[in-house]
């Protein structure tokens, strides 16, 4: 067979393989996206202590998140989705895609950020949408705070390619649970985060128990992962609770 | 000129294209292809199903494509050609997955990609589909995919049970045994000793079918 017959062979079976595969993923395209979406609902509403099933996450979305805010770095609430309808501004908070305002953010443009507020059964909750980097790929989770705006309520974390056993450990409730009623602020006020230390129950003592948890063993980069995403992003939010503690 | 002879579609030869795999020249066990993801996705019964499912359709539509191909493929490229297809049907499959059981997908994460670099595969389509006719090669390609999946689902069944108490996520393990002090295995839901119900697999099956055993 000549040159010329396989270069026109690779030539047409690649154009139509490529046209195949846009094909099928254009058609599919409205499914996955509604099972993404349905999936950052289901991880919400479980920093918050909800367990949401793929079916029924909508309408426990619905129930229990009372408003979706939009912040701005300064602090003020510039959109409010409340009810199924924008009550302020033109962006809904489950919109926003954090990874690329945090981007902005660090080209040094403009940038806003989500935030829920949930109310459980009686228990209000804040919660701070998180988003950073692990070993391999990307981390995100979100982090519930009670009305104090001090109190961690619960938390949930999630990964898109950490090492099974080791670094995938922080979607688990053994490493998540922990941060149930730790708190972001010292006695003074200052902004203290949550750190994930090694050994933290040995190593922290008396009143810095509560600003820090175990990291996993053999996930240490996971684990540092986590403390920097905690700090980096709620630091966003620091003039926000500033405000709101003022009022 | 040669009369040509219609032969059924299930006729004894084509029969035992489906069969023979399941037992005699499984994939797993006796040519021992595709450890990888038999180990891996096989701690619970339902990732188990939908990875074997998805294994036996890229097989058997690969082996279809690529026998009906057959003739056209440059010789020098076949390679390429059949990771080609056999990567689309992947991405097919990956793509149903994740917009059909989004929760199943993510449970698999790379394994299903992993499809295209499974030996059964490129295995068949080598030794089988560039050299007979659709219709057999479809039947190899089932016969194949069905011979990786009965291991799976077999291996899905026991460690699930075994491991976690219940069956396709519904809990199985009667309570009065958690009472009496029965413990789930954590042992067996990690991968080594998944290995281990493989060769128990292998040595069974070796025991009842003496003509499999090395004579040296």
């Amino acid at each position: 067979m000549s040159d010329s017959y396989i270069f026109r062979y690779a030539a047409i079976m690649v154009i139509l393989v490529a046209a195949v595969l846009s094909a099928v993923a254009m058609f599919l395209k409205p499914a996955q996206d509604k099972n993404v979406a349905v999936a950052r609902m289901r991880a919400i509403l479980a920093s918050a202590n909800v367990e949401a099933t793929a079916e029924n996450a909508i309408e426990l979305f619905d129930k229990y998140i009372l408003e979706e805010e939009v912040i701005s770095p300064e602090g003020d609430v510039v959109a409010i989705y409340k009810n199924g309808k924008l009550e302020k501004g033109d962006v809904r908070a489950f919109d926003i895609n954090l990874k690329e305002e945090l981007y902005n953010k660090g080209k040094g443009k403009e940038y806003i950020l989500p935030l829920y507020l949930a109310n459980v059964d009686g228990k209000k909750y804040y919660i701070f949408p998180l988003q950073g980097r692990g070993l391999w790929g990307q981390i995100y989770g979100n982090l519930a705070v009670e009305e104090d705006l001090n109190t961690v309520g619960g938390s949930m974390f999630g990964h898109d390619k950490e090492t099974p056993g080791l670094g995938a450990e922080i979607e688990l409730p053994p490493f998540e649970s922990q941060f149930i009623g730790k708190k972001i602020f010292d006695d003074k006020g200052n902004f203290t985060s949550i750190k994930v230390l090694k050994g933290a129950s040995k190593i922290l003592t008396g009143d810095q128990l509560v600003h820090g948890v175990d990291a996993i063993s053999g996930g240490t980069i996971t684990s540092n992962g986590v403390s920097a995403m905690i700090q980096s992003n709620l630091e966003n939010y620091l003039n926000y609770i500033k405000k709101q503690k003022q009022l | 000129m040669e009369t040509k002879e219609k032969e059924s579609l299930f006729s004894a030869k084509n029969r035992k294209l489906i069969f023979n795999p399941l037992n005699l020249d499984n994939p797993i066990t006796v040519q021992v292809l595709g450890i990888c993801s038999a180990l891996a996705v096989t701690a619970k019964l339902k990732p188990a199903f939908v990875m074997a499912l998805s294994v036996t359709v890229v097989t058997a539509f690969s082996n279809l494509v690529i026998s009906a191909m057959r003739n056209g493929i440059p010789p020098r490229i076949r390679i390429i050609v059949q990771l080609t297809v056999v990567a689309a049907l992947v991405i097919v499959v990956d793509q149903l997955l994740k917009a059909y059981v989004y929760d199943v997908s993510r449970q698999l994460s790379v394994f299903v990609g992993l499809i295209i670099t499974n030996c059964i595969l490129m295995g068949r389509l080598e030794a089988f589909a560039m050299s007979n006719k659709p219709w057999q090669s479809f039947l190899d390609g089932i016969g194949n995919g069905l011979g990786y999946s009965w291991i799976l689902i077999a291996m899905g069944i026991v460690r699930e049970f075994f491991g976690s108490g219940t069956l396709w996520g519904y809990p199985v393990m009667p309570q009065f045994m958690y009472d009496l002090g029965y413990k789930n295995n954590g042992l067996i839901i990690l991968p080594p000793m998944a290995l281990i119900l493989v060769g128990t697999i292998i040595w069974i099956q070796r025991s009842k079918s003496r003509e499999l055993i090395d004579k040296s």
